[in-house]
């Protein structure tokens, strides 16, 4: 079990996610997490999915795993990694489906998922965290090693395998149709 | 009288407002976060303002970018028309500029050569350059750090003069619904009002550049400012989308007289990274 509750009501999550771990985040968790995750946006994305559509092997094993929607800025001598908060997740929404099916159990950015995302959320059990968009500072101080696993020549834009140390994010979209945009807007609309 | 500028002044100062930028964001918007964590309701929404507040701290303070995302330079230039440039051209300087300020302050490079082949032109150029030519010597120079994912829910309609007023409020609560989280919030609205269709989204644009909190001089849009901005935050998007009270830190209008057919109307959705620096030379 990956997932545990904190004293302080945040859970800490370790990946790989397993199935029941999935099942455990519901809308509006806050989270840390702990252990490796990849970084792939749009351009990654768009080279992930022909190998998916032809069955060949990826380049990074995304059973379990956690995809981080980010471009980050170049480090400084010294640094691990520039600044790094989540990219819209909206414009990965034509592949999460796909990703899901594989395997993958976490994608992390910021806004709005598609319904059929939401939809395969539920089918393959696998939940979408939110990262504070524009934190790029403070998130970086979360990450332990970055480095390339593929596609190096998108540069901000290439896959990273990242080790991470109590990376703070919200759950966003659960494997239940749980909805924090939705319940949250609710709560605090005023007419 | 002309006065001599040398494009290398040009050069060096758009490189420091594009580095100091970046890590530094400017009082106005701080101040606008210590106000939002004040009126806030949700503890979400308010441990997000105080992640910013951090955020835009360890950022100033380590020179760590403030987001990411550093944007596409958006410039604008009040060029006194007794200023003569010497050694080259103005927009080539500022481009030089927001060159060497990306490479040494280790910004990203978001900008591609062709909307088409999407090819990373690798130093974050070119900007977007707008000049007016005012009178008298000073070169002033207004930049903008815009982030991609607010500047993509920006939006652009054309009312009817019949639309009226309450048109243009549905329109601009409208663009805050689509945005959501989107677009980062708390947002920040640039609103252009009359004029054409393309002065309307310059409008939008330059609007941003008022002090966040300050009035607008006109009394009247001042009050149009205040209604959409309450209107707004009662829509419990709140901070990142995460349900609460502060949507939008601020909506600043520019209007221009227009044709009696048209009542253009453009958006600016502008995020909490709101990079903003200006220089007089
Ligand atoms: S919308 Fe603003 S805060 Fe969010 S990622 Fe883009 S530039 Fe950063």
């Amino acid at each position: 079990m990956s997932v545990t509750a904190g004293s302080d009501g945040i859970k800490d999550i370790t990946t790989p996610l397993t199935d029941a771990d999935v099942q455990s985040l519901k809308a509006g968790d806050r989270v840390r997490i702990s252990g490796v995750i990849y970084t792939a946006r749009d351009a990654a994305h768009g080279r992930l999915l022909p190998l998916i559509e032809k069955g060949e092997k990826l380049p990074i094993d995304v059973k379990g795993a956690i995809i981080y929607y980010t471009g980050p800025t170049p480090p400084q001598p010294g640094q691990v990694i520039g600044a790094i908060g989540p990219t819209t997740a909206s414009r990965m929404d034509k592949f999460t489906p796909a990703l899901l099916k594989l395997g993958l159990k976490g994608t992390m950015g910021k806004g709005y998922r598609g319904q059929p995302v939401k939809d395969a959320l539920r089918e393959y059990r696998g939940v979408y965290f939110g990262a504070i968009g524009g934190a790029g500072a403070v998130l970086s101080r979360h990450i332990k090693t970055a480095e390339f696993v593929a596609y190096e020549d998108l540069g901000t834009e290439a896959i990273r395998r990242l080790e991470v140390e109590a990376f703070p994010a919200i759950v966003i979209n659960d494997c239940h149709g749980g909805d924090l945009y939705q319940d949250g807007q609710k709560q605090y609309a005023r007419e | 009288m002309t006065r001599d500028v040398h494009v290398s002044a040009i050069a060096d100062a758009v490189k420091k407002l594009c580095m100091e930028a970046n890590v530094s964001l400017e009082p106005d918007v701080l101040r606008a976060f210590d106000r939002a964590l004040t009126t806030e309701r949700s503890p979400a929404g308010r441990q997000v303002l105080q992640i910013l507040k951090d955020n835009a701290e360890l950022a100033r303070t380590k020179r760590i970018p403030y987001c990411q995302d550093t944007g596409m330079v958006v410039c604008f230039v009040e060029l006194g028309q007794d200023v003569h440039v010497t050694g080259g051209g103005l927009e080539a300087a500022i481009n030089e500029g927001i060159r060497q300020g990306y490479k040494e302050g280790y910004l990203r490079a978001s900008i591609v050569k062709s909307p088409f082949d999407r090819v990373n032109t690798g130093d974050n150029t070119p900007g977007v350059v707008h000049v007016d030519v005012t009178p008298g010597a000073a070169l002033k120079i207004m930049i903008m750090a815009k982030g991609g994912g607010c500047e993509n829910r920006s939006r652009y309609t054309m009312l009817t003069p019949a639309a009226g007023l309450p048109g243009v409020k549905d329109f601009v609560i409208e663009c805050v619904k689509t945005a959501g989280p989107d677009a980062c919030p708390p947002l920040i609205l640039g609103v252009g009002i009359g004029g054409t269709f393309e002065k309307a989204a310059i409008l939008s644009k330059k609007a941003l550049f008022r002090e966040l909190g300050s009035p607008n001089p006109d009394p009247m849009v001042d009050a149009l400012e205040k209604e959409l901005l309450d209107k707004a935050n009662r829509l419990g998007i709140g901070p990142q989308g995460y349900g609460g009270d502060t949507t939008s830190l601020g909506i600043h209008i520019l209007t221009y007289p227009c044709h009696i057919t048209s009542l253009p109307v453009a958006v600016t959705i502008e995020c909490h990274a709101h990079r903003h620096k200006e220089v007089t030379l």
